[in-house]
């Protein structure tokens, strides 16, 4: 059956399922990340902090987040 | 003698040292390392956050970007597109304009593809950014880059992580003589005396990270680096002596009974 109220997207690679209307801001707050150690790609497209609050996640969008790590 | 300061696209580095944050066991390892080493610049490599582990300790909270310079770098990355999305997301992370470009042509040896890599030097020179440059160490390569706008040039010293230390003298002292922009020796550096030798061959500074994460003991190691670049630094400012083929006395020959 499908939910109409769930959306399925790609984040950092893996399939999951968010709830509808959930902004990218909404998604840094379920996994307790802090936007100013992050950068967000959104199918292909940076998303600059600022518009977080008001993107919001459709079906099969392709998400990247991404952070610095160690390296030479 | 005025103040010997280091300055790359005007900004100044306070240690001509450039670490990497790569290869350590843990990141109070890492953090260690840099504080013994005294850099002022840190390598750092732009990744997928980890989605599944919310508690992973992140590199921010251990090396405080405003403490110490983050040289945001493109490694792993084997085209001039995926390099220039890297650094593109980087500079979104906390507008980092000055960066470490480096796009590999041959996952066995880590050799960068240079025409991959001077297209993207034109690129994000035009996006503003300061681009310091891995390159091979080819003269004419390494002009080139110069000529695109590049803030330093970069050039290996053998292999990244190899430690087989400088295997072209000849080559890095022309390119550091031609050069405009400082020149850092960057991958193979094995042990700090190589680090000593680049310094007095004449180049700016240089990037050292496998040499002093996977040594026996990082954070000696770390301080070994910073007094060999140093060293170095001070040998090339003094001027060596000339190379003769036949002894010199150090004594006076007058009074000799």
């Amino acid at each position: 059956m499908i939910n109409l109220n769930m959306a399925k997207i790609q984040l950092n690679g893996k399939k999951i399922t968010i709830k509808q209307k959930f902004s990218l801001f909404n998604l840094l707050q379920k996994y307790k990340l802090d936007k100013k150690k992050i950068a967000i790609e959104l199918n292909g497209s940076i998303v600059t902090k600022s518009m977080y609050k008001k993107k919001l996640i459709k079906d099969n969008d392709k998400i990247e987040i991404v952070h610095f790590i160690g390296g030479g | 003698m005025s103040e010997d300061k280091f300055k790359i696209a005007k900004t100044i580095v306070k240690s001509r040292l450039i670490v990497g944050t790569g290869k350590y066991k843990n990141l109070s390892e890492t953090a260690n390392a840099i504080k013994a080493s005294e850099a002022d610049m840190v390598t750092v490599a732009v990744r997928r956050v980890n989605i599944l582990d919310k508690k992973k300790p992140l590199l921010m909270d251990y090396l405080d970007p405003k403490k110490i310079k983050y040289l945001p770098n493109t490694a792993g990355c084997f085209n001039s597109f995926e390099a220039l999305r890297t650094l593109r997301l980087a500079r979104e992370m906390g507008g980092w304009k000055m960066v470490k470009l480096e796009v590999l042509g041959d996952k066995k040896m880590l050799y960068p593809d240079m025409i991959e890599t001077l297209k993207s030097t034109k690129v994000l020179v035009k996006e503003g950014f300061k681009v310091l440059v891995y390159c091979t160490d080819d003269p004419l390569m390494a002009k080139k880059l110069e000529d695109a706008g590049a803030s330093a040039i970069m050039p290996l010293a053998s292999p990244i992580g190899s430690g087989l230390g400088i295997q072209n003298k000849i080559n890095l002292s022309l390119i550091i003589k031609q050069s405009k922009v400082p020149v850092i020796v960057d991958a193979g550096i094995g042990t700090a005396s190589d680090a000593t030798i680049a310094m007095e061959l004449g180049c700016d500074g240089v990037l050292i990270n496998s040499a002093i994460a996977n040594a026996k003991n990082p954070i000696l190691m770390a301080r070994s680096f910073k007094n060999a670049v140093i060293s170095g630094r001070q040998s090339f400012l003094a001027g060596r002596i000339k190379k003769n083929y036949f002894a010199i006395p150090s004594s006076p020959k007058a009074g000799i009974i």
